[in-house]
């Protein structure tokens, strides 16, 4: 690409790479932020659904462009700094949360090649990024100098930390299987079978914690409205909500992509469906696991606290432990072990 | 064996799968919203909705001030002030309802011995200050005028079982 743009526009070859680069990365984060907002749009109509509503119907054919005129609303609103906020570190933490999230989508593979950034050690990106989400939360909820705001955050940390550790050996189970941190080299793996049907239970273990992980319903204690108001975005308002808003639902996508990729077989066509393009399979995979995501937010109540944690630490992390340990010891028996 | 059951269920997640068989049937349900403004539900003739002053076919008010009405209020949101006109009938000369005082409760219209004051079927009167909803005769009566085919309808549709 940069050697075409060099060649047709005169450009040197320096600037054409850049230039180029600019255009790889317009072409993931543009149509990530309009999948964010159809993301909302869908999620308000899959609830409505479930509830027997019909959620919004008036902006546009079908109520399509709300979550634009919802997106104008908020950009023309007024940012309210609370007086007691540490200002600097208020401002920083929604950029922090959005940045992460959009960031971590440079190594995803959405076909053989597709892929801004091909580094071999693509799910320790992944997983590092995902970690790091963590101190927004915890900066928003303690720069809003609010109490609500700061349980949350607090509660956020802690429930982050704590799925991080099971999601850490269940990606840990599929690296013993693929022999590789590369995330096309883990797609390319399962051309015969997606990782989802050896290690299933490893499956249901990643989603639920994929979902605690980005604060979603049933773990969304960190904004608890019962009890916390707003949580860590209790003392947001306007465009700073709206980066909160938006890498919330990205991490979502991106839990969702992750999940594809690592079980899957991301960009790997469907049985019977070898027809579809490598990378629609997996933006419909992305899809079928958000609703996923959205039809367990509209079935299953908040858990509380303490179930949250002894969840995380006393069932799944011993739990993925021991597929850990079964896997890589068939792997050795059987002397399948990728070389 | 209890335990076994128990422990089964658990690691089947059995409830779980029920849970999200129930919403899923859910989505396919027709909806139950009614879209308001554009559609409505049918009012029962006794329906108890904004306060009218009927007339007679000839344009005589209906009212006698007997003051029944006012007596049997009981948020006690009804103020009549009366004296002969010059043809020396019996009329009012001031017949106040306080909107925001009104629990609703239709024993006005069911004091009135001439089926002068009703509750009829509008439910759309909000309106943007106080002031607007203490409702004076002139008010009453030409709510009267405005809804009165539907009144005379309602009281007739409720009349057999009176």
């Amino acid at each position: 690409m940069a050697d075409f743009l060099a060649l047709h526009l005169g450009l040197p070859l320096t600037w054409a790479t850049l230039v180029a680069i600019i255009l790889k990365i317009l072409v993931i984060t543009v149509p990530l932020l309009i999948a964010m907002a159809m993301m909302t749009y869908m999620e308000r109509k899959v609830l409505a659904a479930i509830q027997l509503r019909q959620g919004p119907i008036l902006v546009g054919p079908f109520g399509l462009l709300q979550p634009f005129a919802d997106g104008l609303k908020l950009m023309t609103k007024e940012t309210i700094i609370p007086a007691g906020a540490n200002r600097a570190v208020f401002l920083v933490a929604p950029m922090i949360t959005f940045i992460l999230a959009l960031v971590a989508w440079a190594v995803i593979p959405f076909g053989e090649g597709l892929v801004l950034s091909d580094i071999n050690v693509g799910v320790l990106y992944l997983f590092a990024i995902s970690s790091l989400g963590v101190y927004g939360i915890i900066m928003s909820g303690w720069a809003s100098n609010s109490k609500y705001a700061f349980l949350g955050g607090l509660r956020s940390a802690a429930q982050m930390v704590s799925y991080e550790v099971s999601i850490g050996f269940v990606i840990i189970t599929v690296l013993l299987c693929v022999g590789s941190l590369n995330l096309s080299d883990i797609v390319r793996a399962q051309t015969h079978l997606w990782f989802c049907i050896p290690l299933f239970p490893m499956f249901v273990v990643f989603f639920i914690s994929a979902l605690a992980e980005t604060n979603r319903a049933p773990f969304d204690l960190p904004e608890g409205e019962s009890e916390l108001v707003g949580g860590f975005h209790t003392e947001y308002s306007a465009m700073t909500f709206a980066l909160f808003f938006l890498g919330e639902y990205i991490s979502m996508l991106l839990m969702s992509g992750m999940t594809s990729i690592l079980f899957l077989g991301g960009w790997q066509p469907f049985p019977l469906l070898g027809f579809i393009p490598g990378p629609l399979n997996l933006i419909i995979k992305i899809c079928l696991l958000m609703f996923v995501f959205i039809w367990v937010r509209g079935t299953l109540p908040r858990y509380r606290y303490d179930q949250l944690m002894r969840l995380g630490w006393k069932v799944f992390l011993p739990f993925s432990l021991v597929w850990v340990i079964l896997t890589s010891g068939f792997l050795v028996y059987f002397d399948k072990l990728p070389h | 064996m209890a335990w076994l059951d128990r422990t089964a269920r658990g690691l089947f997640m059995t409830e779980l799968v029920k849970g999200f068989a129930l919403t899923f049937s859910y989505m396919f349900k027709p909806r139950v919203t009614l879209n308001y403004p554009y559609e409505r539900s049918p009012l029962s003739p006794r329906f108890r909705g904004e306060h009218a002053l009927r007339r007679y076919p000839n344009g005589e008010e209906r009212c006698i001030a007997c003051k029944l009405c006012e007596a049997v209020c009981p948020a006690l949101a009804i103020t009549i002030e009366a004296e002969p006109r010059e043809d020396g009938s019996r009329r009012t000369t001031r017949y106040d309802i306080d909107m925001t005082k009104c629990i609703y409760c239709g024993l006005c219209q069911e004091a009135c011995p001439v089926d002068a004051i009703v509750e009829g079927p509008n439910i759309e009167f909000a309106t943007e200050t106080r002031e607007e909803l203490f409702y004076n005769k002139e008010k009453l009566l030409a709510n009267g005028d405005r809804w009165e085919p539907l009144l005379a309808a309602n009281i007739a549709a409720d009349a057999p079982y009176r």
